[in-house]
């Protein structure tokens, strides 16, 4: 890599400043004297260009001072034990399978529910999106349920379904289908009319425009939507663990409560936290792939 | 195509008149326009040249009004948007809705607009010109009779618009659509139109032929005659403006 020498610099540097930045070359280069002779370099408004781990900076930090705090005795271990004595916990709770098949039991069920749910949700929104018949059946309906907090029906559905994996994986169910149908239906509707009269003056068939232009014009709208479902499906899931169950790690975390042993809890905290988070990741990665058309800030 | 193929007419408007509640927008119009003949819509803005083209392209459902329209099936509309689809490349935004088949078409359409080797790319990374230049080479695939462009070139800069005005002018010579081109833009319309309409209040108040052959410069004078015409018609003050 060479220096540009400073005779180019003031013309080079209005044509590099108009350029966006999500144009320039990673491996780009600007010698020191570049910014100096140029006028002024004025910022990109927003947020600026993506720090490498930025999301993992926050979470580290946390941990950073949690572990100073009790490495000088800060911390009093029976309400926040230290990190080595969590991670002591941990290996415990490996060695002796009890949290592999917590882990298993749970994510069967937040992943089922999740499952059906998005298959509901999209379907729902989908038939009540496309049709205005769909629509007065199903839209009414659906505004009732979001407002009433699944967690409210769990008494009815436990007279229901009984107390076993069925009801469990309803609950995870329920709460999921209301912000996949709300965002995917939301998105459906409000597709733009000159789209629309685009389509008409192609001649093209009613197949087409479905999947030409009304759906694939739904895909964002629906991605939200599985951001808000797949938090919401963990949170459901740590509510029906805790209330009646005989195994996971919402009934990890109850026992353990009874013994008062806050190094499990802790555990299974962070278990949800990492478990979250994955899942926030993998529907980053969807939407980056899904996406890739559009160009936004938040590159 | 054959002389007498030019005398054949693409489109036929009869007693056509549209309004917007007490509002008569266009008043018992008449028009005719021959195969492969260009014509320009010039008019105030408001003048209903908009409302016109939506009439003849289809798109006015809900508009009030009375009288007939034929025009040819394989018909075309280039908006002034490029109104690409965001999500579809390049290439799908070409071909839309005509499957598999329309992909060797869609592929030579873009050759011929001098967009090869973009077909991948997203409209997104496409320059306001170019993706213009998408939906040109859109409407000419599907080889149009009759093209309809409201004011096609309206969000381009005047370099650009003029490449944009040689492009055009070279596509309609190859494929001899009929056209009719709404603008604002009196000399657009003189550089690239057989014959030149004037809109005002609901009727069509010149229909002017352009007849000069060859390459058409600003600095003829059978141009500044033709331009001073159509600008008197639009109301405009021909000897406060010396250029235009
Ligand atoms: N949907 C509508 N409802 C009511 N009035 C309308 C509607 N569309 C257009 N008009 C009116 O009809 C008249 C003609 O509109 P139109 O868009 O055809 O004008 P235009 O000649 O294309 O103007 P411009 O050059 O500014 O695009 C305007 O006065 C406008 O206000
Ligand atoms: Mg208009």
């Amino acid at each position: 890599m060479t220096y540009v020498t400073s005779s180019h610099s003031g013309r080079l540097d209005v044509l590099d400043r108009e350029r966006p930045a999500s144009y320039a070359p990673p491996t780009s280069f600007r010698p020191p004297a570049f910014v100096e002779n140029s006028p002024r370099r004025r910022r990109r408004l927003g947020p600026g260009p993506a720090i490498p781990f930025g999301l993992q900076i926050g979470p580290l930090a946390l941990v950073l001072i949690w572990t100073a705090g009790s490495a000088f005795g800060l911390l009093d271990p029976r309400i926040l034990p230290a990190p080595w004595a969590i991670v002591g916990t941990f290996g415990d709770l490996i060695a002796d399978g009890r949290l592999q098949s917590n882990f298993l039991t749970s994510s069967v069920r937040a992943l089922l529910g999740l499952g059906f749910g998005i298959v509901i949700g999209l379907l729902l929104a989908v038939i009540s999106g496309l049709s205005r018949v769909g629509e007065a059946f199903i839209d009414g309906p659906i505004q009732i349920k979001r407002a009433v907090p699944t967690l409210a029906m769990i008494p009815l559905l436990m007279l229901w379904l009984g107390i076993g994996e069925t009801m469990k994986v309803t609950i995870i169910t329920l709460g999921v289908v209301v912000p996949i149908y709300m965002h995917t239906h939301n998105a459906l509707r409000a597709i733009d009319e000159r789209y629309v009269e685009l389509a008409e003056t192609l001649r093209m068939s009613q197949r087409d425009f479905l999947l030409q232009v009304v759906l694939p014009g739904a895909v964002p709208g629906f991605l939200l939507g599985l951001r808000f479902a797949v938090t919401l499906c963990w949170v459901s899931l740590v509510v029906v663990e805790q209330i009646n169950a005989t195994s996971g790690l919402g009934y990890m975390i109850e026992l353990a409560r009874t013994y008062g042993q806050t190094q499990i809890i802790i555990v299974g905290l962070v278990v949800y936290a990492v478990l979250g988070l994955a899942s926030d990741g993998v529907v980053r990665l969807l939407e980056r792939r899904l996406l890739s058309w559009r160009r936004t800030l938040a590159h | 195509m054959a002389p007498h193929a030019r005398s054949l007419k693409a489109v036929e408007v009869r007693r056509l008149t549209r309004r917007f509640g007490d509002v008569t927008i266009l008043d018992d119009l008449d028009l005719d326009i021959a195969q492969g003949e260009f014509v320009a819509l010039l008019g105030k803005s408001g003048s209903g040249k908009s409302t016109f083209l939506r009439a003849l392209a289809g798109l006015d459902y809900e508009v009030d009004g009375t009288g007939s329209l034929r025009t040819p099936e394989k018909l075309s509309v280039v908006f002034q948007d490029a109104r690409l689809l965001p999500w579809r490349s390049v290439i799908q935004n070409v071909t839309l809705g005509l499957g598999g088949a329309g992909r060797e078409p869609g592929r030579k359409a873009l050759e011929e607009v001098g967009l090869a080797g973009r077909e991948t790319a997203w409209p997104i990374q496409l320059s306001g010109g170019e993706q213009q230049r998408v939906a040109l080479a859109r409407s000419l695939v599907r080889e149009p009779a009759l093209l309809l462009a409201d004011e096609p070139f309206g969000a381009l800069d005047a370099l650009t618009r003029l490449k944009m005005h040689d492009l055009l002018r070279e596509l309609c010579a190859r494929h001899r659509p009929a056209v009719l081109l709404v603008t604002h833009d009196v000399d657009e319309a003189i550089s690239l139109a057989d014959r030149i309409l004037v809109l005002d209040q609901g009727r069509l108040v010149e229909d002017l032929k352009v007849d000069i052959k060859g390459r058409r410069s600003h600095g003829d004078p059978r141009f500044g005659a033709i331009r001073s015409q159509l600008l008197s018609r639009l109301g405009v003050d021909v000897d406060d403006r010396s250029a235009a």
